[in-house]
């Protein structure tokens, strides 16, 4: 018997599946989140996995939250499905007092194995599945399906829901679904006969999830590019990228094939390495097309040459860079935000890029999308700095929209018609005073507008040159344009404190979701804070002016370097001491407690210490 | 300014093409290597090749890596785009630029450094994905303009301008080329104009990928040891106030052989190539007979020149990934996005 009092609660907690990489098990386990969110509940899974392809630990935690909190949530388990034999003291030791344990008992364990403060729930998962099933493999697959049906019983879930999910997803093949629909049964009527349910932890029908859909970051953003007009890729495998291409190519294959001949209108390029991925890239946009690459940041590291190129020589690229934690191969499956400072200035000499941070899959497909237009626009590197946590993880987000009356913006293009009429091309004469030249497209005109590019010094008519006056009118214009850049870029987003504050927090892209609801519980310890969410590199001119109306404010990043709050200081000339780092780069996604906790307890110091001494 | 731009005048009687071009038009600038150079040679074939053909100068995107050879595409075709890239890079940039249109005609020039050491990756890949290019290589078996080291087409035993003995062994491009599926191969010598004219025009003509090394003597690095007019002896009695590398101009190296032949060509610093141009009834569509036939003469310390390979029925990375003949540079919104409508059924399959 627990000594604690199982927890109760319903639709408000976390469900984690502890599993052998290569067990089947994802699919299940997916399931089972689609399944609460078919209740109305809305749920925020992330996916715990190693750099492996089998045999090593895998988790799957699944954040049922009525209140709709999309972050993680950290601090403990509140049922753990442990099928791992290989984690399960780690496993068992993670559940909060009064959690559960659900357990395959088809083996005897020792009690030293339990603890006496959680619930214990044994399902003989092994002697259900071998007493019917006879194959090896049908025998692992289903087990998975068994354990789901016995969790719908202990969380009084509706059965109903999860065979619609089942029959969707086998929609065609009737024997899967039946078979897989009977698994459900075995393990829910095994768990109906035998055990005492409901538990504590109750899964209960809500109108909460609206129209939003439920979708990964890369699978979004690869929309996005379909949407954006990119007709070449070229990318190399990487994790956690490789699904963003994948999705790309999956969706031009349904979405981009003419309907007469059957002919692809893009094409894509598993290229040998990252290198000639974004030579690809570069060689196509230099010749008109939209084009993109997918990485990570040893990707990113192999690429700066051909950055420093299409910056130099003015030609657009788009990177979706899916972050993960650096340096070097780091750890692969885990993520960060820790490229900020090697994409900003990628590459030697004086370089500064385009960055744009979107905070969830739908953002992700807006700024993937519009990531075209601006390379276009800007004729330089677009970085769309996506990260582990969005980009492999299903969220919850408002449904993708699209205007179709929307046309592309193919930037500052000269044409025949244009050159016929006498125009003067120069292709690096700034024009418009706004550091952004013309280009023309090889092929262009007989006699006009062809030009030389390289990544050498050269004069406003592309002719080589190594005098001094010339190379630095091109720099300062290639300056001129990235502040013009400022105010094409997506702007931050400020959300005012309830109450008057002095006190701000700057924080981007995957801590947004952990952000908002932290926001809430330091309200409830009596902190206050104004918000502004960075969209994008370049800085709008309103970063600084919410800097300069706090008396300080908190930058909240994952990474250890304080990579954002470098970049607010070196590009706005910001006293460094008025931006509090607060950081989180342990490799697991940033939650709501810890920024609580970190922002809370210095404003609780701060309250009882003179501000000067707080922040020197 | 360093560059030197050619007078447009042209005189009233000069030979002019179908199109109506003359040679002229398909010149660039004055090229800034050194008086005789191999690679000047080359540029004038490919003038030549392209004014034959009655080629638009402007259709056709010239594409570099870096290094002498690299620099040259300035020289020729001064209406086309030209991009000089980066070290080793050409292939990929112009893989791109030939998918994002394939209506113009890709000439990739690249030297044995950019694509024999730096590069050979990217020129392996190029070459097996069938990109439609005519993918020169200006090989003179050192760096020029880095001066003088071995570059991986070095012959083992060689010796540098500073004495030092190459150890390692040279890669035969040509062979690569063959083994990776490239359906036209060639290898010509930069003085032999009669042979390289029709060789490049030939791999401008062919849809797929087309590899030519060219092998190119170097005026600056293959000198006469001792000579009292070489660099080395220039810089050793010089007392200017700098050590500027001072280099004596040569007559470019022209030879002029007859088919099935070989010819013992002497460089510049006095060593000697065998050079066997392939007989007028060599098969040149049996790619394994090709490379016994490279190899044979290799162990006779022959380097043979010719068309070796061709499959005219070859195609190129557009047929394999089956794209639109239309230039997916030139789709618009209308022609891509799929709209709203398709965009509702994503969303409602994602609930």
């Amino acid at each position: 018997m627990s000594q604690q009092a199982p927890l109760s609660s319903v639709n408000d907690f976390v469900v984690r599946f502890a599993n052998v990489n290569g067990s089947g098990s994802a699919s299940a386990n997916e399931l089972f989140a689609r399944a609460v969110l078919r209740h109305g509940v809305p749920v925020s899974p992330r996916n715990i996995f190693p750099s492996n392809i089998q045999g090593l630990p895998t988790w799957y935690e699944v954040r049922v939250t009525e209140a709709g909190y999309l972050g993680a949530r950290g601090g403990g388990t509140d049922l753990m499905v442990a099928m791992n034999p290989q984690t399960w003291d780690k496993d068992v030791a993670g559940i909060v007092p009064g959690g559960y344990l659900f357990y395959d008992s088809t083996k005897p364990m020792p009690s030293t194995k339990f603890r006496d403060d959680i619930t214990v729930i044994g399902v003989p998962l092994t002697a259900i599945t071998n007493s019917t099933y006879s194959d090896p493999r049908q025998r692992q697959l289903f087990k998975n399906i068994i354990y789901l049906g016995a969790l719908s019983a202990l969380l009084d879930m509706d059965p109903k829901l999860i065979e619609q999910l089942i029959g969707e997803q086998y929609k065609g093949k009737e024997k899967l679904l039946s078979s897989n629909v009977h698994a459900l049964h075995l393990g829910r009527d095994w768990a109906l006969q035998n055990l005492k349910c409901p538990i504590g932890l109750r899964i209960r029908k809500a109108d909460k999830v609206g129209d939003r859909i439920f979708i990964e970051g890369n699978n979004a953003a690869a929309l996005g590019a379909v949407y954006g007009g990119a007709t070449v890729c070229a990318w190399y495998p990487i994790t956690p990228s490789s699904s963003l291409a994948e999705a790309f190519t999956s969706h031009c294959k349904k979405l981009r094939h003419d309907p007469e001949t059957g002919q692809a209108k893009y094409a894509i390029v598993q290229a040998e390495d990252e290198l000639a991925s974004i030579g690809m890239v570069v060689g196509a946009s230099w010749n008109g097309a939209r084009a993109f690459t997918t990485t990570s940041g040893p990707g990113v590291s192999l690429m700066t040459e051909f950055i420093g190129l299409s910056y130099f020589a003015e030609i657009p690229a788009v990177i979706m860079n899916v972050q993960r934690a650096g340096p070097s191969t780091g750890m692969p499956t885990r993520t960060q935000q820790c490229d900020l400072i090697a994409c900003a200035y990628a590459s030697h000499g004086d370089t500064k890029h385009v960055l744009l941070f979107p905070e969830d899959p739908a953002e992700a497909f807006e700024f993937a999308a519009v990531a075209f237009d601006l390379a276009e626009r800007l004729q330089t590197t677009i970085f769309l700095m996506l990260d582990l946590d969005i980009g492999m993880n299903q969220r919850l987000c408002r449904p993708l929209k699209w205007d179709d009356a929307k046309q592309y913006d193919r930037g500052k293009v000269m044409t025949a018609e244009m050159l016929e009429e006498g125009r003067d091309f120069g292709r690096y004469l700034d024009v418009d005073g706004d550091g952004i030249p013309f280009r023309t497209y090889p092929g262009t005109h007989p006699t006009e507008g062809s030009y030389f590019t390289r990544g050498t010094s050269r004069d406003r008519y592309a002719r080589y040159s190594e005098e001094g006056a010339v190379y630095a009118d091109n720099v300062q214009r290639l300056l001129r344009k990235f502040q013009t850049a400022q105010d094409m870029v997506p702007r931050p987003l400020q959300a005012n404190a309830a109450k008057p504050t002095k006190y701000g927090v700057i924080y981007f892209g995957s801590t947004a979701p952990a952000m908002d609801e932290a926001i809430g519980l330091l309200e409830s310890r009596g902190h206050h804070l104004d918000r502004l969410r960075i969209r994008a590199f370049p800085f709008h001119s309103s970063v600084a002016s919410f800097i300069a109306e706090h008396d300080f404010v908190y930058v909240v990043e994952q990474n250890r370097d304080a990579q954002l709050r470098q970049l607010i200081v070196n590009e706005n000339g910001i006293d460094p001491v008025r931006l509090v780092p607060i950081l989180h780069y342990d490799g697991t996604p940033i939650t709501a407690r810890f920024i609580a906790d970190q922002i809370g307890n210095h404003q609780d110091h701060i309250k009882v210490t003179p501000l000067r001494k707080a922040v020197s | 300014m360093t560059y030197i731009a050619k007078p447009k005048f042209q005189h009233p009687g000069i030979k002019k093409n179908t199109l109506g071009y003359s040679h002229r038009d398909y010149e660039g600038k004055i090229s800034t290597l050194c008086a005789g150079c191999g690679h000047d040679s080359i540029t004038a074939s490919i003038i030549e090749a392209c004014f034959e053909l009655s080629i638009e100068p402007h259709r056709v995107a010239k594409i570099s890596g870096i290094g002498c050879s690299s620099k040259t595409p300035d020289y020729f075709l001064g209406n086309s785009h030209g991009f000089n890239t980066v070290h080793g890079r050409m292939p990929s940039v112009l893989t791109g630029a030939n998918l994002a249109n394939r209506e113009l005609i890709y000439l990739g020039v690249s030297g044995d450094g950019d694509s024999a050491s730096i590069g050979f990756g990217q020129f392996a890949h190029a070459i097996r994905r069938g990109v439609n290019m005519a993918y020169i290589v200006e090989n003179n078996g050192v760096y020029g303009l880095t001066k003088g080291q071995f570059s991986a087409t070095a012959d083992r035993g060689s010796k540098s301008k500073k004495g030092v003995t190459n150890t390692d062994n040279a890669i035969d491009l040509v062979g690569i080329a063959l083994q990776l599926g490239a359906t036209y191969v060639a290898r010509s010598f930069s003085g032999d104009k009669k042979q390289l004219v029709p060789i490049i025009a030939g791999a401008i003509q062919h849809k797929g990928a087309a590899f030519i090394d060219v092998v190119s003597p170097c005026i600056a690095f293959n000198n006469h040891a001792g000579s009292t007019k070489s660099f080395d002896y220039v810089r050793e009695h010089n007392d200017a106030v700098n050590r500027l590398d001072v280099l004596t101009g040569r007559d470019p190296i022209e030879i002029d052989q007859d088919p099935g032949t070989v010819q013992i060509v002497e460089q510049h610093d006095g060593s000697r190539l065998a050079l066997r141009k392939i007989d007028a009834d060599y098969d040149p569509h049996d790619r394994l007979g090709a490379m016994t036939f490279l190899q044979k003469h290799a162990a006779q310390g022959q380097i043979v020149t010719g068309l070796l390979y061709v499959d005219p029925e070859a195609d190129d990375l557009h047929s394999h990934l089956n794209t639109v003949e239309r230039p997916l540079n030139r789709l618009e919104a209308a022609d891509l996005c799929p709209g709203q409508a398709a965009l509702d059924k994503i969303n409602a399959s994602l609930r």
